[in-house]
């Protein structure tokens, strides 16, 4: 029998991707039926399913089995987080996750969910207060009910109402009606133009993006090939219009890495090179940010990658294991890649450490690509992009960094927007370890 | 002698049926159709309230009732605010910036006629 645990941790794992049980089971190679099975934990799975499961859902092995609670501590301290006033025992974590992991795994589960409502409700709201054509059609609609309101009233409650008032008071009756009428039409035709169907602000169009991306183990092998109408169908797959937009978008990126790269000599290169993105760049005579994509989206490459623009927003989070990027928050301000963003050109790199008790080592390399297409009149666009390279037992200094602070347990970061929930950890200094090469 | 309410509102239908409804009740109403000028007009007019429209052409309601209370001449003079937005942090800014009292639309007569009543002590 599989254990329950990997069954249910499968069947959260699959729901948080949103696909069916019939995708994922084809993903594998197995039936939905089987699927089922294993899920509710009725049927044994055998390490080789197991994996091929694993790898169409995008994680370690070890995340469905629990033989690693990374994940799922990490999910913990995100849902403690999130309700600080429950104060969680996050110090008794790990005891929590290994005596009772269905709880935990629950817990982990309501989290999501809960977050990804906040964000519909979210979403929704800021439509209604900042959508300037929704809130100008509301004014438009409730002006015209006033008239219609107040008119009406006069002329059923006012018994002696002269007959010039009377055809005045109808005459104005029937415009503001007219307006309704208009206001109503424009307001349901506007609301039938932006309903993206239900999806619509349910889940944030970069996660949907990224969910689908980690699917395919963030490599689309028909690019290479060229055959892009494959990928395009594939996409059309995918939930709402404005993740389409954004899996296009970058479709159309990784196609033009892929004919300026081609992957059989620039595997080659990055064997010979090792991954330096600056020599890489120039063997292929192409950009430093396409090299850093291209590295980062090889076929199993374990190296995370994270893009932002100008204003610190993160556009794309491919994870490095070990290395928690945010979800909602904003990121570590520590990391190179902020660095790297004010200062367009120059190169970044730094030994990095995520923070206790799950630590780890990591290379950090960053850089940022500034376009003009305003001409010299206007602001400079920029993106930056960081390569994180694990770099378990690399020698020297290290800069000390987290996720996002709320989930950061390094008390005395100098860094700190606002408090950790976790547990203090005692550090060591923070000096920088940054350098431009 | 009637006592004197300025109302400035845009929309004319809103406005002939407000004035219709407070000329009845014995109310003498001056009536503007933009913000320019308004705060000028209620120095000059010194009407016993002033009924103002947040959503207005030219300076918004906001600004005539910031005018409205930089002036000591009309500081203290009462203001109901109308509009048509629900929204919490409208009422907020209305009540920041000096409002006596507000209402939303769509408002019934009745509502009115009573909110301008008790401004001006007559209920």
């Amino acid at each position: 029998m599989t254990a329950p645990l990997t069954g249910a941790r499968l069947r959260e794992r699959r729901l948080v991707l949103g696909l069916r049980q019939a995708d994922l089971a084809q993903e594998a190679g197995i039936s939905a039926s089987y699927l089922n099975l294993i899920e509710h934990g009725r049927r044994n799975v055998t390490a080789e399913v197991l994996a091929r499961l694993a790898a169409a859902l995008g994680v370690e092995t070890e995340a469905l089995t629990g033989a690693s609670s990374g994940a799922l501590a990490e999910e913990l301290r995100a849902a403690a987080g999130a309700f600080p006033e429950a104060t969680a025992e996050i110090a008794r974590l790990d005891d929590f996750a290994s005596r009772f992991p269905g709880w935990a795994a629950l817990v982990a589960a309501l989290h999501g969910r809960a977050a990804t409502l906040e964000r519909a409700v979210a979403a929704l709201n800021d439509r209604l207060g900042h959508d300037p054509h929704l809130s100008a059609a509301l004014h438009e609609l409730l002006s015209a009910l006033s008239g219609v309101r107040a008119t009406s009233a006069i002329l059923v409650e006012t018994e002696d109402l002269s007959p010039d008032w009377q055809r005045r008071f109808h005459l104005n009756l029937h415009k503001d009606s007219e307006r309704l009428a208009d206001g109503a039409g424009a307001l349901v035709a506007y609301l039938d133009r932006s309903a993206t169907a239900p999806e619509a602000g349910i889940a944030a169009p970069q996660d949907e993006l990224e969910a689908w991306l980690s699917v395919r183990g963030w490599h689309l092998p028909e690019v290479e090939t060229g055959n892009l109408a494959a990928v395009q169908a594939a996409v059309q797959t995918i939930g709402s219009a404005a993740a389409r937009q954004l899996a296009e978008a970058h479709l159309a990126r990784v196609a033009a890495d892929a004919v300026a790269l081609p992957l059989g000599p620039f595997s080659a290169a990055l064997a010979e090179l090792g991954p330096d993105p600056a020599r890489l760049a120039a063997r292929f005579s192409a950009g430093v940010l396409s090299v850093m994509r291209r590295i980062a989206l090889m076929p199993g490459a374990e190296a995370g990658l994270v893009l932002c623009d100008a204003s610190g927003t993160l556009l794309f989070r491919k994870p490095a294991r070990g290395f928690t990027l945010p979800r909602f928050a904003a990121a570590c301000p520590l990391w190179p890649l902020f660095s790297a963003l004010a200062r367009p050109g120059m190169a970044v790199q730094a030994l990095l450490d995520t923070p206790p008790p799950a630590g780890a080592r990591f290379h950090a390399l960053a850089f940022c690509e500034a376009e003009l297409p305003f001409g010299f009149q206007g602001p400079d666009l920029r993106t930056a992009a960081m390569l994180i390279l694990p770099a378990p037992g690399v020698p020297g200094p290290a800069l000390p960094v987290g996720s996002t602070c709320r989930i950061c347990p390094r008390d005395a970061c100098p860094a700190r927007r606002e408090i950790s929930i976790l547990g203090t950890v005692v550090e060591r200094g923070f000096d920088s370890g940054a350098n431009s090469v | 002698m009637a006592q004197r309410v300025l109302l400035i509102e845009d929309e004319p239908n809103i406005a002939e049926a407000i004035g219709f409804i407070l000329r009845r009740d014995g109310w003498e109403v001056m009536h503007l159709s933009g913000g320019d000028g308004a705060a000028e007009a209620a120095r000059r007019l010194m009407p016993r309230l002033v009924i103002l429209d947040h959503m207005l052409p030219g300076m918004s309601g906001l600004d005539v009732l910031a005018s409205l209370r930089g002036d000591p001449v009309t500081a203290a003079l009462p203001v109901l605010m109308l509009t048509a937005k629900g929204l919490p942090r409208d009422r907020e800014a209305a009540v920041k910036a000096g409002a006596t009292r507000f209402m939303t639309k769509p408002f019934s007569n009745a509502e009115i006629l009573a909110e301008v009543r008790a401004l001006a002590g007559r209920d």
